[in-house]
């Protein structure tokens, strides 16, 4: 983990952002860095899109571990509403408040609803939290799948989004004092309204190169077999050209990574192929599909592949 | 604005703070969005800004540093490309891009509007003074009780034996069977005196107006709210009559605040959601035909169905949406695939709604493979040969109950059947 950053700019440049992601175990290609960068810079929130187990939600993780900041987590539903996400009243606290009251005799209505709507009472949620003070700086707001809740929501996010502030109709409005760092992840399973995305910087992130994706498995599987780990990703990246339902995403390659490490495999041959394809294929459709000849193909041309670079 | 070009293609990057270097990419804003890309006057600013904050550095850091702030769908990236790599490259080029660009999109469209507007005027001679249609939907209920009239006929004939009038007046028949579309019941609330639970926000609230007297229960019920429609409708030669009034039907209903998805296929899929949102109808018809280029033609229906199952299922039936799959299910080589496609299509939607206008024959059979192979996949089937046929589906949505919930009701009535079993 880095050292907590104590300038306003938690990154100077584009490399400064490329190296501060890497320093927390994120392997980031340049244009990520720039978009972290400039999101961090301009103070928007950082939307990004994509297929699921591209590392979305990680990038929230990795920026909050690396600046040493609080990761604020506000995970999406259907039905999601303000009392989830951004405040709630304790209400059997407040009733027993009225209750102890009227024992007590008071009747000013004006210092009861004042006594029963102040902070005692108030049960913060994510949203709320995000726009507090902390101290070690503002923190890391992730707002993850933000595509499973409905446009309703999306609506009430406006506010929150542009100028960070929340309005709580029994206090008055919250104001950010330092704007949080915002990470929006959706993995598009319906269009998120072009009103909010206007107000981020928009990435759609994409499966990895060979060479990143290899980097990043030797980052966070330490202990996979070199060779192994040139297999696996050469492997993946063969089966993402195939005609899938669901190609297998960076987190189905550091899974099959782990599990054959675990296996004590040191090279991929067609029997463990097909025993472990539930790891990165999840649709028996496309396990089907790969399962036998064709995954024999893949190695036969992916080990081709491997010698001839040698 | 060419002398501006000029000065950043000979290096002005030492002004990149200002002047040049912002207008130039003004322009470029402007480029983009006569290319179709939503790209505002807010959009250029914050553009200018970030190329400040990245400063001068490679020309990659430059293109995704415009490219965070311009590009707001993943679809819009392969023209942003093209319009960086023509746009700063060279000066000449971008005044042939912006041609290029201009024509394909102004003429057309004022082509189009002509085209309408004409048609507009035909309808407002002939036909406009029984427009208003909220007030005339009591009088088709009450037409259709009583004696035989022209719009009883009109309900019953066959779309593809109707004269090009009749067609004028089925269009119109049509915006009005929007009315009665059903809602779902989501998890979000709504305050309702009626309702089941009690809503502590309100009650509270109201409780404290009388001042310690006593609690007043306020309650709650879940809210409703239209489902999602997704339209995948057939438009191969045999059911190109039949799809041009569904596509009228459709126009109606995403004019009617429906989240609705269209997709057209023949041999191959087409998204024209964006396409129907021209307020006008003919407008937008005349979108979908241009952007579907295999109108009339062949029909690959497990094709087409397993690009959609790939593409844009995961995409756009997300909330319990409902497909309306409008085919006459005469696959054209059939391939034993179709089965597999339709049975992923039902798993992942709410409900399958399946219109063929076959079904108006009596005595239809399923012989085709294809019809045979599509049939167990879906919830319910129904023909759409004729006006009275599209309003009974209107119905049959509103009847049908969602597949979960049927499958809840079975077991809450075999628990309560249990309970009654059980000797006190």
């Amino acid at each position: 983990m880095a050292e907590p950053t104590e300038t306003s700019a938690p990154a100077a440049s584009i490399d400064a952002a490329l190296a501060l992601l890497k320093s927390a175990g994120y392997v980031a290609n340049r244009p990520l860095a720039t978009v972290v960068f400039l999101a961090l810079r301009m103070g928007r929130p950082l939307f990004l899109e994509g297929e699921a187990g591209v590392g979305k939600t990680e990038i929230a993780k990795v920026l909050a571990s690396a600046l040493g900041r609080r990761l604020i987590r506000l995970q999406c539903y259907e039905g999601l509403d303000v009392s989830a996400a951004l405040y709630e009243w304790n209400y059997a606290a407040q009733m027993v408040e009225i209750r102890l009251a009227e024992a007590e005799g008071v009747t000013d209505r004006e210092r009861l609803s004042e006594d029963v709507f102040s902070e005692r009472f108030l049960v913060k949620r994510p949203l709320l939290e995000a726009l507090e003070p902390h101290t070690e700086g503002p923190p890391v707001l992730l707002i993850d799948e933000l595509d499973r809740t409905d446009e309703a929501f999306e609506a009430f996010l406006l506010e929150v989004l542009s100028d960070f502030q929340a309005t709580i109709p029994e206090l008055g409005t919250v104001k950010a004092e330092h704007a949080p760092i915002v990470v929006i992840t959706s993995n598009r399973t319906r269009e998120i309204h072009d009103a909010l995305k206007r107000r981020c910087i928009y990435h759609w992130v994409d499966y990895p190169d060979a060479l990143r994706e290899l980097e990043i498995v030797r980052t966070k599987v330490p202990g996979a077999d070199e060779s192994l780990a040139r297999e696996i990703v050469s492997f993946i990246q063969a089966i993402r050209q195939e005609d899938l339902f669901k190609v297998p995403g960076v987190a189905e390659s550091l899974d099959w990574a782990s599990a054959l490490t675990e296996l004590d495999c040191v090279a991929l041959d067609p029997e463990t192929v097909s025993d472990t394809l539930g790891v990165i294929l999840k649709y028996q459709d496309d396990i089907a599909a790969i399962e036998g000849s064709r995954a024999k193909e893949l190695l036969d041309t992916v080990r081709a592949e491997l010698k001839a670079a040698e | 604005m060419s002398k501006n070009m000029i000065a950043l293609e000979t290096g002005d990057v030492g002004h990149a703070s200002g002047g040049h270097l912002a207008d130039n990419i003004v322009y470029f804003a402007r480029a983009l969005r006569a290319a179709g890309l939503p790209v505002g006057p807010a959009q250029a600013v914050d553009a200018v800004e970030a190329v400040k904050a990245v400063g001068v550095g490679p020309k990659s850091d430059f293109y995704w540093a415009l490219h965070a702030v311009l590009v707001r769908r993943h679809e819009h990236h392969p023209i942003f490309d093209q319009a960086f790599r023509i746009f700063w490259k060279k000066r000449a080029m971008l005044e042939s891009m912006m041609a290029m660009l201009m024509p394909s999109n102004a003429p057309r469209s004022t082509e189009r509007r002509e085209e309408s507007a004409s048609r507009r005027v035909n309808d407002a001679l002939f036909s406009g003074i029984t427009r208003p249609q909220a007030k005339r939907k009591p009088r088709i209920e009450r037409d259709a009780r009583g004696t035989v009239s022209v719009e009883e006929v009109l309900r019953h004939k066959d779309f593809d034996q109707m004269s090009a009038a009749e067609i004028a007046r089925a269009r119109r028949e049509i915006v009005r069977l929007r009315l009665h579309f059903p809602r779902f019941r989501t998890r979000r609330f709504k305050a309702s005196q009626s309702g089941r639970r009690i809503d502590p926000r309100l009650t509270l609230k109201s409780s404290l107006r009388g001042a310690g007297g006593s609690i007043d229960l306020r309650f709650r019920d879940k809210q409703e709210r239209l489902p999602p429609v997704v339209a995948i409708c057939d438009i191969s030669g045999s059911m190109s009559q039949y799809s041009r009034l569904f596509l009228h039907f459709l126009h109606a209903i995403s004019s009617d605040g429906f989240r609705m998805h269209a997709f057209l296929f023949g041999t191959r899929l087409t998204n024209v959601t964006r396409q129907l949102r021209s307020k006008d109808v003919d407008e937008a018809l005349a979108k979908c035909s241009s952007a579907a280029q295999d109108w009339s033609g062949g029909t690959r229906i497990s094709q087409s169905l397993n690009r959609f199952n790939r593409e844009w299922s995961r995409r756009v039936l997300g909330q319990g949406a409902i497909v309306l799959l409008m085919s006459d299910g005469l696959e054209r080589e059939p391939d034993g695939t179709l089965a597999r496609e339709m049975d992923r299509l039902q798993r992942s939607c709410r409900q399958l709604i399946w219109l063929n206008p076959l079904l108006r024959f009596e005595g239809f059979e399923a012989k085709a493979q294809g019809i045979r192979e599509m049939l167990p996949h879906v919830d319910a089937f129904h023909p759409i040969h004729n006006l009275q046929s599209m309003a009974d589906l209107v119905e049959a949505i509103v009847s049908q109950p969602h597949r979960d919930d049927a499958k809840r009701r079975l077991l809450f009535d075999a628990a309560r059947f249990q309970v009654r079993e059980c000797p006190v």
